[in-house]
């Protein structure tokens, strides 16, 4: 929960991690790769306010008291999506499996919303893997990392044959929420790996599931907002817009803020930290003081307190069927958080 | 090498040349030149005639495609020069880096570099993203002549020749150029990037603001990709220009936190 000039916001931050990245993790053979992987990651760290960087060791492997106390006690969260990563190439263990973050978020009931994973190329075994995690952790949700690679594959489309029927499984084992994750490899790799086309596909195949496109398509967050306008069931998560963006080029900031408030809409974006990428905590203090800087944005949606509660929050809220206290609800006339018909249509 | 100093190589005469050729490559994909957004590690010339490159990316995992046409376009531009007899093009920190290096030096192409892994070359993939660099110039162009009272309408009907000069429409007109794109001065302002057709004036208010959103996704684009690199390297590349082109729309970095 966060308070400011007395509004109350319920935070939900639905896109967050709790990898071990360090050696003890890395295959071997593929040291490279993982120690690549995780300095990428640091990197973007570096994005956020100094003061809030840490050692690539600490980054390498943090623990569950760092978490609980950055997300928690520090980071106004109160519900957290855990977005596994397994990247089992890489990391003996994976870098962020489902069963990491269940193992840590049994122990504080309540906290955690435990999403899983699936891979179109795992075949029959991966669909009794994603039966076997959607019964045991109860999942609503899964994060999908389309340039994971896989036996000599370098990733995958959602619009391939395999990819629906992963997704045909998924929407009958309950899930609902599929948040994308766009990565710079895949087959073939003449093509544009960032390519949101297959969303597209795949979303207007699967009316019923969501699709929550995760750093809002970046680096396309043009073909994502052409897209999003069109799909009722897309939405843009905002981890990497916030903490990537908001600190270090407040102006691209509120360029990129302006153009998804047109797109997309304030009902259909997500708060997602990317912890360990980023804490939360700066990135929702800054969100919710955050507006246009002067005149030249004059022909942008505003974003006012109650578009921040629902972007912080409530629409992620609706979306995974998590109760929120009454206190921080909006008031009838605040509009439908997660609304899929409010995005605004453009022709 | 040199690093930090802004310099090429050992100070022969020769590297200014070389480096005045790699300002020609451009990142296809933030369409600005490798030079000033400090892609470009070390260069310098022998007097023999051979050409040293070393060149340098903001993540080890950036997209394979673009970077082998960066190295690929890198190797044309070098070897293009008088007195360059043989070019050694080198990406650095790559998780590909062998197939790129490997591929460029020995001249397969993109396919036969990537066996297996591509089925083609990547024209198609270039021309995509010149169509995101025309319709972001077109961003560029609009935005100062609304500023400057031009509504839509008159934005449609408007000739290239009619358009005042500035960096921003050369620029334009050289990538609708390299596109085969109507780019004299009797052509329109304002093109579907794909066919060259006039746009319509019901269409002309979703035309411009895709060309502002495809703005601003290459110049956030850009400025992730700088940020990265700094925290990636503390040295500035050869000819790396903080601020990017000047007068091409990517605001300086004096304004913006570093």
């Amino acid at each position: 929960m966060y308070e400011k000039d007395g509004e109350k916001y319920f935070v939900v931050d639905s896109h967050m991690h709790y990898w071990n990245a360090a050696p003890d993790n890395w295959v071997p053979g593929a040291e490279q790769y993982a120690k690549g992987w995780i300095e990428c990651f640091h990197a973007y760290q570096g994005l956020g306010p100094p003061e809030t960087h840490w050692s690539i060791e600490h980054f390498q492997k943090y623990s569950e008291d760092d978490l609980m106390k950055d997300v928690f006690e520090d980071g106004y969260v109160d519900v957290a999506v855990f977005q596994p990563t397994y990247l089992k190439e890489w990391y003996k263990e994976g870098f962020n499996t489902t069963e990491r973050n269940a193992l840590m978020g049994e122990k504080h009931p309540g906290k955690f919303i435990y999403n899983t994973r699936f891979d179109p190329r795992d075949g029959d075994e991966g669909l009794k893997q994603l039966q076997r995690n959607v019964e045991r952790f109860g999942s609503k949700g899964v994060k999908l990392y389309t340039a994971e690679w896989n036996n000599g594959s370098r990733g995958y489309k959602l619009s391939d044959p395999a990819a629906y029927n992963f997704l045909q499984a998924a929407q009958e084992l309950g899930i609902k929420n599929i948040h994308v994750h766009k990565g710079p490899t895949i087959w073939p790799l003449d093509k544009d790996a960032f390519d949101v086309s297959d969303v597209d596909h795949a979303a207007t195949d699967f009316p019923a599931l969501n699709f929550i496109v995760e750093h809002v398509g970046l680096p396309r967050i043009e073909d994502f907002c052409f897209m999003a306008t069109q799909e009722p069931n897309v939405y843009a998560g905002l981890s990497v817009v916030i903490g990537g963006l908001m600190y270090a080029r407040p102006k691209f900031f509120a360029k990129v803020m302006g153009e998804l408030l047109f797109w997309v809409g304030e009902d259909k974006m997500t708060f997602g930290s990317d912890y360990g990428i980023w804490e939360p905590k700066w990135q929702i203090e800054g969100f919710v003081d955050w507006d246009y800087p002067g005149d030249e944005f004059s022909d942008f949606p505003r974003l006012g307190t109650a578009g921040k509660k629902k972007i912080l929050g409530l629409n992620a809220a609706k979306l995974y069927d998590i109760e929120v206290p009454a206190e921080y609800r909006l008031p009838a006339d605040a509009g439908t958080p997660a609304a899929r018909d409010d995005a605004q249509l453009v022709d | 090498m040199r690093p930090g100093t802004g310099l090429a190589g050992d100070g022969q005469p020769g590297d200014g040349l070389l480096l005045a050729a790699l300002g020609t490559v451009r990142d296809p994909e933030l369409d600005e030149p490798i030079t000033s957004l400090g892609f470009v590690a070390a260069c310098s010339l022998s007097g023999g005639g051979d050409a040293e490159v070393r060149l340098r990316l903001p993540t080890y995992f950036c997209a394979p495609n673009f970077a082998y046409l960066m190295v690929a376009d890198a190797y044309d531009a070098v070897i293009a020069l008088p007195g360059v007899r043989a070019a050694h093009v080198v990406l650095e920190d790559h998780f590909a880096s062998d197939a790129i290096n490997g591929g460029v030096a020995a001249q397969s192409g993109f396919a036969r570099s990537f066996d297996g892994e591509a089925v083609g070359e990547l024209h198609e993939l270039r021309r995509d993203f010149l169509r995101k660099a025309v319709m972001a110039g077109t961003d560029q162009v609009c935005r100062t002549l609304q500023a400057g009272g031009s509504d839509p309408e008159r934005l449609r009907a408007m000739t290239l020749a009619e358009v005042p000069p500035s960096r921003a429409l050369t620029r334009l007109r050289e990538r609708r150029a390299e596109l085969g794109l109507p780019a004299g001065p009797d052509a329109l302002l304002l093109i579907d990037p794909a066919t060259g057709a006039p746009v319509s004036a019901q269409a002309v208010p979703l035309h411009l603001r895709r060309a502002r959103v495809t703005a601003t996704s290459l110049e956030a684009n850009g400025s992730i990709c700088r940020g990265m690199l700094r925290h990636r390297y503390d040295t500035s590349g050869l000819g790396e220009s903080l601020a990017g082109q000047p007068g091409a729309g990517h605001p300086g970095p004096s304004e913006e936190n570093q």
